[in-house]
């Protein structure tokens, strides 16, 4: 029963994103391609064995004499660290930003008021935007001569600046995604019955007591799922920095992210970009298992367990 | 063992031009099928801006009911592009006959085995095209594609501020003085970390006399002194605020911007700035916009970085003589002065720039053949993207002061020798 | 936590019919004015934050080409050019096909999502198995690997099997970049729902499944509805995936503005891409409200009925 019920989604996952999976780490322990000397054309550069990913963890590159040198400023390898860095950095603070705004947003929508409809549908309008547009709009705003600076009266360098570049991609990247944890956890909150607040208040709890105790237990389901996949999603972050800065800002990484270099790299080698989505895909996991772990143990709790809890 | 092959491919690029003649197509496979063959083909090129491919396919179209050429638009982004032609070049698509490719892409698609060599009965006559052009189409001594567009760097300048424009970069520096009495920026071209930047650099560095990589388009060539100056020359003009520190956000639309809004003396773009700041109804330099040559280094004008696009003929296609006529045809004289008056496309054959009708129409025809007569291709590297990135990061941290410009360029180096050698 | 939960679950049964009323009653005993001053102010600056960079868009949207880099605040040089331009074939600009492609996958994306995502939370929810925990695991797992990375892989696969600008081609990966989610969402809210109420239907004569339909759905169906949005609107983003394996017949309108181009090289269409930006944003925001009335009204009344 089980298995049928789970088989179709299975097997879609397989098709679209487990073989391309498997395919990159095939690829992975493989060489790009090198110039045949005597045509000029590029020719198979055979087994790599962990050479890829060597040159990403430690910063290995091999120089015009075939001697293996540490990476020089610009070649993407000598920017692994610096990339992981600012991805967890953007992902830490854009997730912790959307939680909380996104919570505010959706505890708002699921009071009664007049103009709720033009609230949730003002709440729809930022994630309705396809993104591509989103990151041209924003590029658009914080340009030099752009609104941003003309309403502030400032000259800011927002997309070069190391911080103004890395705050230009969270002010846009919150105000993009923040809808998505608004929505997940509204409909967290729909599901408590208004019965639960009602025992509260006779209690006399206030409202910030309310919400500690009673509300965020029973989201809690709801936000862990939202911000799981905010995690997932934020390390693997593209679009908004590749169009805002392309990567630049401060020396020139200030805001390249894992995603950026994967692309970058694909375009200079796919072997080696396989490699670099290989290592990228372990980080995320890692980050996962470790959310699932310590936080979120309810995520994956069985039916089974919950009952138990119930009777304890 | 390594540097014994590069050295080898070094030797190879260079006899590549005595051998082009009698050489037999390389190692792959499609090469010489289909050579004969006719029938209907696909061009594919990035966005048509103002409408110049469709009223072009539909003349041919009429003219060759049997061998109609369908029209593959791609996305208007040039890395989208690149990746739209990888794709479709590794899965062999057949339906990928003619595609426009961008100059600097064209050396890696000829040594990934993509291009069908315009050799033998597929060569085209090159004779009337501008010689820039055709070396960006030429690798290891072969012309893999036809020069399809061109397109060069012109100094714009305030006609109302400066009497004659400067001809060297010393010359337009003492000009910021203008600037400054004025309070206005005195000169921007592009410096955000992009393709831009790779283009500006390459023609600070080739104006001062140095090169980037050498003619195997693989060994860095930075280590000298005339390198040094060229960037060095911005990094001083940023850090003293003749390029004003806004430029380091600047693509080609940005300093358009500050141009038209009077906030710049000098700015270097591309042509396509003329038409739009004579009509752009928000633009204040209608009447005071000059025109004049990339600035030199004492021996004539700049050297400008070459842009533009060639037509190539995957070596997949299956109608090749049908695809080489439909490439003879985007050369023809008449095509190209389509090109240049309809799209503002810069024409790749030298008469068109001369013929009066179309001067009257485009002025800055002149200015722009003396750009593209001097200008030089960026690194002509089956290891562009690569080489590119080294640039763009070395130079972007030289620019804005955070390493010297003797460690960028040691670093661009290091990292273009890397590149080629397997990283 | 699990105590509170638990007892609400016992509770919500008998409670459940009268929900509505309950609702009615708190609002009008909702304490006084000064809670919906708050409220108020809060509403306004989240519509504020929300609308403003929108605003900046739609004004930016009726500008003039030649205006493009104004900085006035409030419209100037107001012009209807930018949306001919955004329709117009003859500049080989697709948005009117592309706004049918997109709303076509857009559809399909979420059916099938929704569809086989509820299988799979249902069993995750519900069932107990072996290996429940890896299941799990490689669901989310899923969503762990580049995007961009996977593009490439795909590619070759589409093309080989003749895919190549088909809606299938576009819609399979859509399906699974918001399965996961879908999966996971669901068999969290599943797991929160009174199952004490599905029991009970069984034993009037429902079977296991009209038990859940009957039952389970309409209870869940906030959660539903939420799930439903996000995978249409996932589905309306994606663009990496599109870009590369789509046609002109079957482009999206993520594709399509992707490819507007200026009048001239170089020049980017500012204008026409927030014109654009406007025409597929205000149609979204209406439907999904309009949807979320009719269908989470629709489906409680059932509920309430069964």
């Amino acid at each position: 029963m089980a298995a049928y019920l789970i088989a179709p989604t299975i097997v879609l996952l397989a098709i679209v994103i487990g073989y391309p999976i498997v395919t990159a780490i095939i690829q992975s322990f493989q060489k790009d391609p090198g110039l045949d000397a005597a045509t000029g054309q590029f020719v198979s550069g055979g087994f790599a064995a962990v050479s890829n990913y060597a040159h990403w963890l430690l910063q290995q590159c091999m120089n015009a004499s075939g001697n293996t040198i540490a990476c020089p400023p610009g070649n993407l390898g000598s920017g692994f660290w610096n990339a992981t860095g600012v991805t967890f950095f953007f992902t830490v603070v854009t997730v912790a930003l959307e939680t909380v705004i996104g919570t505010w947003f959706a505890i708002i929508m699921n009071r009664t008021f007049r103009g709720r409809a033009l609230v949730r549908a003002a709440i729809l309008v930022p994630w309705a935007i396809p993104t591509a547009v989103t990151a041209k709009l924003w590029y658009f705003i914080f340009s030099v001569a752009g609104i941003a600076n003309a309403l502030f009266q400032s000259h800011i360098l927002w997309t070069s600046d190391t911080w103004a570049s890395r705050f230009a991609i969270i002010i846009a990247d919150t105000w993009k995604t923040t809808p998505f944890m608004a929505l997940l956890i509204l409909a967290g909150l729909q599901l408590i019955p208004e019965e639960v607040y009602e025992a509260a208040r006779v209690d006399g709890a206030s409202t910030w007591r309310t919400f500690v105790t009673i509300t965020l237990p029973l989201i809690k389901p709801a936000l862990m799922v939202a911000i799981l996949f905010r995690i997932l999603d934020a390390l693997r972050m593209y679009d908004l920095p590749a169009i805002l800065t392309g990567g630049g800002g401060g020396s020139g990484n200030a805001t390249t992210t894992l995603s950026i270099l994967v692309v970058k790299q694909i375009r200079a080698g796919y072997n080696s970009a396989s490699a670099l989505s290989t290592i990228t895909f372990l980080i995320i996991f890692i980050v996962a298992f470790i959310f699932v772990r310590v936080l979120g143990t309810n995520v994956v709790r069985t039916q089974e367990a919950q009952q138990k809890g119930t009777k304890a | 063992m390594k540097a014994a092959r590069l050295s080898v491919i070094a030797g190879m690029a260079i006899a590549g031009l005595v051998f082009a003649g009698c050489s037999s197509g390389s190692g792959s496979t499609g090469s010489s099928t289909g050579l004969t063959s006719r029938g209907p083909i696909t061009y594919v090129q990035g966005k048509d801006n103002s409408n110049v491919v469709r009223p072009l396919i539909d003349k041919w179209n009429a003219a060759h009911p049997n061998e109609k050429v369908t029209f593959k638009e791609q996305s208007d982004k040039a890395d989208q592009q690149h990746d739209d032609l990888v794709q479709n070049f590794q899965a062999k698509n057949k339906n990928y006959d003619v595609v426009d490719v961008d100059v600097v892409w064209t050396a890696e698609f000829a040594a990934k085995g993509w291009l069908q060599p315009l050799e033998g009965q597929m060569a085209i006559k090159t004779t009337d095209l501008l010689p820039a052009t055709v070396a960006s189409a030429t690798y290891g001594g072969k012309l893999y594609a036809a020069p399809q567009t061109s397109d060069g760097g012109i100094l714009y300048y305030r006609s109302d501020l400066v009497k004659t424009p400067p001809t060297t970069w010393a010359e337009m520096m003492s000009d910021c003085s203008i600037a400054k009495t004025a309070g206005i920026d005195c000169f921007a071209g592009q410096y955000a970390k992009y393709e831009g930047l790779t283009v500006n650099v390459a023609e600070a560095i080739n104006t001062a006399g140095g090169t980037i990589v050498g003619k195997d388009g693989k060994t860095p060539t930075l280590n000298t002194p005339e390198a040094k100056k060229g960037l060095q020359q911005l990094v001083d003009a940023y850090k003293n605020g003749n390029i004003p520190s806004a430029a380091i956000t600047y693509q080609e639309e940005q300093g358009r911007q500050a141009f038209e809004a009077g906030k710049l003396l000098f700015l270097r773009n591309w042509p396509y700035v003329y038409s739009l700041a004579k009509t752009d109804g928000s633009s204040t330099v209608k009447d005071t916009i000059g025109l004049a040559p990339l600035p030199g280094n004492g021996g004539g004008s700049g050297d400008s970085s070459l842009g533009g696009h060639n037509a190539a003929i995957s070596v997949y296609s299956q109608h090749k003589a049908t695809a080489h006529d439909f490439v003879q045809f985007l050369e023809s004289s008449e095509t190209q002065k389509f090109f240049a008056t309809q799209g503002s496309l810069a024409p790749v054959v030298a008469s068109v720039y001369t013929d009066p009708t179309l001067v009257s129409k485009l002025p800055y025809l002149p200015v722009l053949l003396e750009s593209i007569k001097s200008a030089v291709p960026r690194p002509v590297s089956p290891f562009y993207p690569a080489v590119t990135t080294a640039v763009q990061d070395n130079a972007y941290a030289a620019i804005k002061g955070d390493v010297t410009v003797d460690k960028a360029l040691t670093d661009m180096a290091a990292a273009i020798s890397a590149a080629s050698s397997g990283n | 936590m699990s105590s509170t939960t638990a007892g609400s679950s016992t509770t919500v049964a008998t409670l459940i019919p009268s929900r509505t009323a309950v609702r009615a009653k708190v609002r009008v005993r909702r304490k006084g004015s000064a809670q919906r001053v708050r409220t108020g102010i809060s509403a306004i600056v989240i519509v504020v934050w929300c609308l403003l960079p929108f605003y900046w868009m739609i004004i930016t949207a009726f500008r003039d080409v030649g205006f493009t880099y104004d900085t006035a605040f409030w419209p100037t040089h107001i012009t209807l050019d930018n949306f001919t331009t955004a329709f117009s074939t003859a500049l080989g600009n697709h948005l009117g096909q592309a706004l049918l492609n997109s709303l076509f996958i857009g559809v399909c994306v979420t059916a099938i999502a929704l569809l086989i995502g509820t299988f799979a939370a249902y069993a995750l929810a519900r069932l107990d198995f072996r290996f429940k925990g890896v299941v799990l695991g490689l669901i989310l797992g899923a969503s762990m690997f580049p995007g961009v990375a996977l593009i490439t892989p795909l590619f070759q696969l589409f093309t080989n099997i003749g895919w190549f600008g088909t809606y299938q081609a576009l819609i399979l990966p859509s399906i699974s970049f918001v399965l996961p989610l879908t999966v996971y969402t669901l068999t969290s809210f599943f797991r929160e729902m009174p199952w004490d109420l599905e029991e009970a239907a069984r034993i009037d004569g429902c079977t296991q499944g009209q038990a859940f339909r009957k039952v389970i759905l309409p209870l869940a169906a906030p959660a539903v509805f939420t799930t439903a949005i996000l995978a249409f609107i996932s589905s309306w983003n994606e663009y990496l995936i599109s870009s590369q394996l789509s046609s002109d017949a079957t482009q999206p309108v993520t594709v399509a503005i992707a490819s507007f181009a200026g009048s001239q090289p170089h020049q980017e269409p500012y204008t026409a891409v927030m014109a654009a930006g406007t025409i597929v944003t205000v149609p979204l925001v209406i439907l999904v409200l309009i949807f979320q009335r009719r269908i989470v009204a629709g489906l409680t009344a059932g509920g309430v009925k069964g």
